[in-house]
């Protein structure tokens, strides 16, 4: 028997604008990354992120969704990978949840697997093959991705929400410690890039990771306060948290940035940008502004010192995937267990709010689990990869720049030889700057 | 005839240049160079990693001139270009054997 169908137009609206949002910070990463990266591999930075598109998204419609959102077959393990193969049985307005068309979510769900995939790229800047990269992609989506989507977002089956409880709103483990676990394996098998750390390798361009963290922070809105699925209370909630923690891991970031280093970087701001996002995301819908603040500042201060680890243990963690998403995922999930208020949206209930220690403890399965599935799996992931088809481009192509050994194309052409001559009136060098002329015309005058 | 090649800090091309004006040069050429001499490189701290930053960027200005001015030229610019601090680059002179005008063809002083 077909019921009445009572879609609500609030959330439907509310959840395709948080769906292109978080579409939005997939090129918002592109440009955060590209920026750090050196000039010569600027675009092969950014078609790493950009592919994701191409493959996972393609993915999530045969296989992916299902996996993660399909009945569960395991424990809380895994969805039934067959059930919504290319979405299929999902095409009718009485299919639905709480108003909102399944397909909406399906859609919604995609951006999440697609910008997942795109945050492990930062770690493997300048050095890999293209094609291998798409193969990990591919690999890593359906083999860590979607069975810990499954844990983690199937608020009714899978085993870390719904079977211990643990709080992750938007994607703490899920999304930041399981991609910033797979780029500490995926660098450390990659191997570092030529002449790292010795040579600086600094931002080629800061207003681009600028822009980037900008647009990262605006997608963000769609990401945690369109976790709520619906538009209530709960998304208005986290999203007023996203604003004031990322506010305070800026302070935290720039704070240490002053002490440590005697100046405040502007790869420091945008950085503490994405740090606070970070461990908001878990605990959005579980603290208070106070709290959520706190969990920013903590974030902005463990990420700054997190971004130094690489060169303490020496992997080359290029654009410091490891030190924001990791780091920043751990602070969030694990704050949760001090932080939570139960008068919140989660209602959840940490040692400052006299739930004793109970929250923290089921927070730091969730997020142990998910470092060691995540670390082990990608390990042999890129282990296969590189025997099969290898990780990384040739010493020459490397040196060059990967974005002509992979792309054939290059980020600026400034060099009028290469773009066929007769260009080499503009010259970008600052020797050319215009002197100002008008005070001494005035004078002869 | 001489080329005076000169290395000197990037924010005093401007002083020399009006220099070797004032001295009747009527052309020269410029190019954003690095590198180091007694001065060595220094260290900087960022994102909490400590680089040495081995080249630092001077500026080259080369002019050719007849025999008589290139002492001028020398001290014209030695003088404009010092500081009195560390850094401040060299001049110097190498002899030219010809020059020649590319639109006219004309060869030797006439050519400068």
């Amino acid at each position: 028997m077909l019921l009445a169908v009572e879609l609500d137009s609030g959330t439907i609206a509310w959840m395709l604008t948080s769906t292109a949002l978080v579409l939005l910070m997939t090129p918002g990463l592109a440009l955060f990354y590209g920026g750090q990266a050196r000039s010569k591999s600027v675009l092969n930075m950014m078609m790493m992120v950009f592919s994701t598109c191409a493959t996972v998204g393609v993915l999530w419609v045969i296989v992916g969704y299902s996996l993660a959102f399909g009945d569960d077959v395991g424990g809380g393990l895994l969805g039934n990978p067959g059930q919504y193969f290319m979405l299929s049985s999902l095409l009718s307005e009485t299919v639905q949840t709480d108003g909102l068309p399944d397909v909406a979510f399906v859609a919604f769900q995609a951006m999440f697997a697609i910008l997942t995939v795109g945050l492990i790229a930062g770690a493997a800047a300048d050095r890999m093959k293209f094609n291998s990269w798409m193969v990990f992609s591919l690999l890593w989506a359906t083999l860590v991705y979607f069975p810990i989507a499954h844990w983690v977002f199937d608020l009714d089956a899978g085993w870390i929400a719904n079977g211990i409880g643990a709080v992750d709103f938007a994607g703490g483990t899920a999304v930041h410690i399981n991609a910033g676990t797979a780029a500490l394996v995926l660098c450390i098998v990659l191997g570092k890039r030529r002449g790292w750390p010795r040579e600086a390798m600094r931002p080629h361009n800061l207003t681009m990771v600028m822009l980037g963290a900008g647009l990262l922070w605006f997608g963000w809105f769609g990401f945690n306060a369109g976790s709520a699925a619906v538009a209530n209370f709960a998304a208005t909630y986290a999203f007023l948290n996203t604003v004031v923690a990322t506010c305070t891991a800026i302070c935290g970031w720039l704070i240490i940035e002053q002490i440590r280093d005697g100046k405040a970087t502007s790869l420091g701001a945008a950085s503490g940008i994405v740090a606070g996002l970070v461990a908001i995301t878990p605990a959005c819908a579980a603290v208070t502004p106070l709290g959520a603040m706190a969990i920013g500042f903590i974030a902005g201060i463990a990420c700054a010192y997190g971004v130094g680890l690489k060169y303490k243990l020496g992997f080359d963690d290029s654009f410091d995937v490891v030190g924001v998403h990791l780091v920043g995922g751990l602070v969030g999930t694990l704050l949760i267990g001090f932080f939570a208020w139960d008068g919140a949206p989660a209602a959840a209930s940490g040692v400052f709010y006299g739930g004793g220690w109970a929250q923290l403890g089921i927070q730091a399965i969730a997020a142990v689990a998910v470092i060691a599935y995540s670390g082990i799996v990608t390990a042999i992931i890129a282990l296969i990869v590189k025997a099969i088809m290898g990780l990384r481009v040739d010493d020459d192509s490397e040196a060059a720049g990967v974005d002509e050994g992979e792309h054939a194309e290059s980020g600026y052409d400034f060099s009028s030889l290469r773009s066929g001559g007769g260009g080499l009136g503009s010259s970008h060098s600052t020797l050319s700057a215009p002197t100002q002329v008008t005070a001494t015309a005035g004078k002869e005058g | 005839m001489k080329m005076v090649t000169a290395i000197i800090k990037p924010f005093v091309l401007e002083d020399v240049k009006g220099a070797l004006e004032q001295l009747g040069v009527l052309g020269m050429t410029v190019s954003e160079v690095q590198g180091y001499g007694r001065q060595k490189g220094h260290t900087e701290v960022y994102r909490g990693a400590e680089y040495s930053v081995d080249f630092v960027p001077k500026v080259r200005i080369e002019v050719v001139t007849d025999d008589t001015a290139a002492e001028k030229v020398v001290d014209a610019i030695a003088e404009t270009a010092r500081t009195g601090k560390i850094g401040d680059g060299k001049v110097w002179v190498t002899p030219v054997e010809t020059v020649v005008r590319v639109r006219t063809g004309e060869r030797g002083a006439d050519a400068l």
